[in-house]
């Protein structure tokens, strides 16, 4: 049956699609849709073709978006997503996952939340915030956001997710009992002698490796890293990186081993692209060793960057990998990051990009 | 039926921002309805077009910090009490970027 590619975009006012047949040449792009709103996260759900989107609206508060018709027409629901009354309010959803029947929202300030009916409405995951740590976290330059929700392939139970800039935490009870899992990883921003604390470091983006539960990769402000022991503990996997830093982390569909990344200039080096030439970078061995793909990308004169959230890979074969900018383009690789073209341009800076193949 | 209507409270008039009603299709600018409040008019809101209070209120629970409600010329809040036929009007602030 034909395919069709959705670039899922969650930009700093609105959401956009960007749509293409399985040959991925040619791209038409649709939005802005949610009201404008800022969209820090959308992503779909391939065996229903839904969409959803995570946003936060200065005058409106949070919301999760829905689209049951792939874009033309979307609802919004808040109901039950909300501490208790005193506590200080939810500014904005910042990231979805969707596992099975469940759909699970991460929210500023750092909390997790479940949705058994699609995004209708909402019950908090209490126990993350009941973690004796919680008095401690503090927000990184984006807030105190939780940005990452990893879930395990068979065992619903297993939860990790990554807080800015709090660390990586993992339940196995369905979040009833969480502990840390950071170590290994440093915290270049502590004083000296006290860089690999047992939570604080300012992890920027977690994902796992298909197939492989126990491997995950890490961006993190302070680092590359990859886990094969579900974080427990973790491996700098930085050498041969142009940076140790940068947001966003993207597996391959299927795998384990290859990892697409887009290392920034530095923390305090501006946060573009190093040397102002745009590249992903790509490992097929986990990590041991890394090359730039760079053809077809701006190659002077880019001075973007590129959040967390925004690059993805779609399932088909060969991967398609994708990222925007801060400055609105949208780059495509039809080909696993080898050739690249600019599928988008003069967007809202782009928040986070996700890919959805569906049946026509 | 809210608690407004069961207690036959007098009708108040809500004025509603664009960009809310926008959210809610169907939605008018300007709603009749009972209230003693400014709480009962957004439950008595909320009642009609479900979700509205979240979009006006936080779980403080307190008017959003970037959402107005004024009446007679003054910011009112959650508690202040509405005399019939009060023209009360939710507004939202000037941000942007």
């Amino acid at each position: 049956m034909p395919e069709k590619v959705l670039v899922l975009i969650g930009t700093k006012k609105g959401a956009f699609i960007a749509e293409s047949d399985g040959k991925r040449g040619s791209w038409k792009l649709r939005g802005p849709f949610c009201e404008h709103w800022p969209m820090n996260h959308v992503v779909g759900d391939p065996k229903t073709g839904a969409i959803y989107g995570a946003g936060g609206n200065e005058w409106f508060g949070p919301a999760v978006w829905k689209s049951d018709d792939l874009g033309e027409t979307w609802k919004h629901s808040s109901e039950g997503l909300a501490y208790d009354a005193g506590e200080e309010p939810i500014k904005a959803v910042w990231s979805l996952a969707r596992r099975n029947g469940s759909l699970y929202a991460g929210v500023q300030p750092a909390g997790l939340f479940r949705s058994d009916d699609d995004g209708v409405t909402w019950s908090h995951i209490e126990g993350l915030q009941r973690h004796p740590s919680r008095k401690d976290w503090n927000p990184g330059g984006a807030g105190l956001i939780l940005h990452s929700i990893v879930t395990h392939p068979r065992d619903e139970e297993q939860i990790w997710v990554g807080i800015s800039s709090a660390g990586v935490f993992y339940t196995w009870d369905g979040g009833k009992t969480w502990e840390p899992r950071n170590r290994g990883t440093r915290a270049d921003f502590l004083p000296e002698g006290q860089n690999y604390p047992e939570f604080g470091q300012c992890v920027h983006c977690l994902v796992m490796a298909p197939g492989k539960p126990d491997r995950l990769y890490q961006q993190n402000h302070c680092g590359m890293y990859r886990s094969d022991d579900g974080g427990k503990s973790w491996q700098s996997i930085e050498k041969g990186l142009p940076s140790t830093f940068g947001f966003p982390a993207a597996t391959h569909p299927r795998d384990a081993d290859t990892l697409f990344l887009l290392p920034l200039n530095g923390d305090s080096a501006g946060r573009y692209v190093p040397d102002a030439k745009a590249a992903v970078w790509k490992t097929e061995d986990a990590g041991a060793t890394w090359l730039d793909e760079r053809k077809g990308l701006p190659q002077e004169n880019c001075y973007a960057g590129v959040l967390r959230q925004a690059m993805a890979t779609d399932s088909l074969e060969p991967a398609g990998v994708y990222f925007g900018t801060s400055g609105g383009s949208l780059f495509a690789s039809a080909d696993e990051g080898e050739n690249w073209s600019e599928i988008a341009q003069h967007l809202p800076a782009i928040l986070s990009v996700e890919a959805m193949v569906v049946s026509e | 039926m809210s608690n407004a209507t069961a207690r036959n409270v007098p009708l108040v008039v809500a004025r509603l921002p664009g960009v809310l009603i926008d959210l809610f299709p169907g939605a008018p600018r300007r709603v009749e309805l009972p209230a003693s409040t400014v709480k009962e008019m957004i439950d008595g809101l909320d009642a009609r077009w479900p979700g509205m209070r979240d979009r006006i209120c936080d779980s403080r629970p307190a008017i959003r910090r970037h959402m107005n409600v004024f009446l007679d010329g003054e910011r009112a809040t959650l508690e202040t009490r509405l005399a019939p036929g009060t023209e009360v009007f939710v507004l939202t602030a000037i941000s942007g970027g």
